[in-house]
């Protein structure tokens, strides 16, 4: 189990040493979800009633499309140089090689909602600290970084791999992000942890699903 | 021949390897028995199937028909352990370009769970000449020394069968100089060595025994004391059909 745990590791730390000298991800995921962000303030304006039907949506449109943008570059750092082919020679599980990836892409697209929720809630005039806000973040990126790691697979053998990931993932990615969207809401109003509740166990639930799901066809989507 | 008796006493076996894409066929029924420590050079054009071989070998590619036994391990049955055994390098260097070479060899040498990865570090690149460049970026460097790393990283692990998949395709003469040396000084002692290239002059040097593969099949196959040097180029196009 520590075995598989370091290479687990050794993969994350790859991937964000990597990306630390690039900046090719989480650079291109923030300008975009900033922009969304942005864009859909000045265009519903302040009005504290507006704000409250149309803030988590432009919080979560922000960070899945943002995080489409992220998972399209996941998995083409493996492709360029038949690195991938490097990877499955690894006396290692396959599913290793899912964890460690989903380690990189779930930390890559929560960096840029660390950034961006803040500002956010700035630019919403909602209250900065909001721990609850914080944990459904984390559930939900969890959610469809699972899903979205493993069709960036899919879609990496692809031709037209930018159209076709979010052909794939955005269908399957919708449970969680609409549970992450009714949490957020109830979370703006002020509403008790009772009411959000239902919609916090709908995010768990998918992300054992798909986590278990993800961790066992990944064999078949990167084997030859 | 005895296969019972022969089991664990191959480095490579392969019956009956068959890969199709399709209604394509890269290898037809390919049997093929390498002992330990014995080098074997695969010659043929293009598009015969070498490289698919040498991926089937590496269980990169699952065979459509025949089975594989690396050291008498099924490479079905024991995929990890079989990877274990295997070092690879192709023209594809599987090295990430914004890692230093340090950092490339001591994350394969985490995935491999190599021992002391510290010091087996330093043999490995000594070996490969690349000491005073061990903490600059792989793409930094020039496509032979990315090479030399790549070599590296393949024996990092200690296989006891290294695979070369047409390793000094689009090398300089220099470069090709270099690696030639760079794989002499790692195959020492008993490691299998299987290796496919178009250059017949550096496979019959390098080859204890030589096979031409031919539309996925075997067509010819000798050992370095059969083989005739002086008018192989004449079988190598009488068995490929060039110049037909």
């Amino acid at each position: 189990m520590n075995k598989v745990f370091t290479k687990i590791l050794a993969i994350f730390w790859k991937d964000i040493l990597a990306e630390f000298r690039t900046k090719e991800i989480v650079t291109s995921v923030l300008v975009f979800a900033l922009l969304v962000l942005v864009i859909f303030s000045f265009a519903f304006g302040t009005r504290a009633d507006a704000m409250e039907l149309v803030a988590p949506g432009i919080l979560w449109t922000a960070l899945t499309f943002g995080g489409v943008l992220g998972f399209n570059r996941v998995f083409i750092m493996e492709k360029e140089n038949s690195r991938l082919e490097g990877l499955m020679l690894c006396p290692v599980d396959r599913a290793v090689i899912y964890w460690g990836k989903l380690a990189g892409s779930f930390t890559f697209i929560l960096a840029v909602a660390v950034v961006i929720t803040p500002i956010f809630l700035v630019l919403l005039n909602l209250p900065l600290f909001l721990p609850r806000l914080a944990l459904i973040i984390v559930l939900a990126t969890l959610g469809f970084a699972a899903v979205g790691t493993l069709f960036s697979a899919v879609a990496i053998n692809t031709r037209a791999r930018d159209i076709m990931l979010p052909i794939l993932f955005l269908p399957i990615a919708v449970p969680v992000i609409v549970a992450a969207v009714k949490a957020t809401a109830l979370v703006i109003a002020g509403r008790p942890w009772g009411d959000m509740l239902v919609w916090l166990q709908i995010i768990i639930v998918f992300d054992i699903i798909y986590l278990v799901i993800a961790t066992l066809v990944f064999e078949f989507v990167v084997e030859e | 021949m005895n296969e019972e008796v022969t089991a664990s006493s191959w480095a490579i076996e392969a019956w009956g390897l068959t890969k199709s894409f399709g209604d394509r066929y890269a290898l037809r029924g390919i049997d093929l028995k390498v002992s330990r420590g014995e080098h074997l050079v695969i010659f043929g054009p293009n598009g015969v199937g070498k490289t698919t071989l040498v991926k089937i070998l590496s269980t990169l590619v699952k065979p459509s028909a025949g089975s594989v036994r690396l050291d008498g391990i099924d490479i079905r049955d024991k995929p990890a352990q079989s990877r274990r055994k295997i070092g690879l390098v192709s023209h594809q260097t599987f090295l990430y370009d914004d890692l230093t070479i340090y950092e490339n060899l001591k994350f394969y040498g985490k995935m491999y769970d190599v021992p002391d990865l510290e010091p087996k570090i330093r043999e490995v690149v000594s070996w490969v000449q690349l000491e005073s460049r061990l903490y600059d970026r792989v793409g930094t460097l020039s496509r032979g020394l990315q090479q030399r790393a790549s070599i590296a990283r393949a024996v990092l692990h200690n296989p006891s069968i290294l695979l070369l998949d047409e390793p000094e395709v689009g090398l300089d003469p220099h470069a090709i100089t270099v690696i030639r040396d760079a794989l002499g000084s790692i195959n020492t002692g008993s490691r299998t060595v299987v290796m496919t290239t178009h250059n017949l002059e550096r496979g019959l040097e390098l080859g204890d025994s030589v096979i031409i593969l031919d539309r996925g099949k075997i067509v010819y196959q000798a050992s370095k004391h059969e083989v005739d040097t002086l008018n192989f180029k004449q079988i190598y196009d009488q068995c490929t059909g060039i110049g037909k």
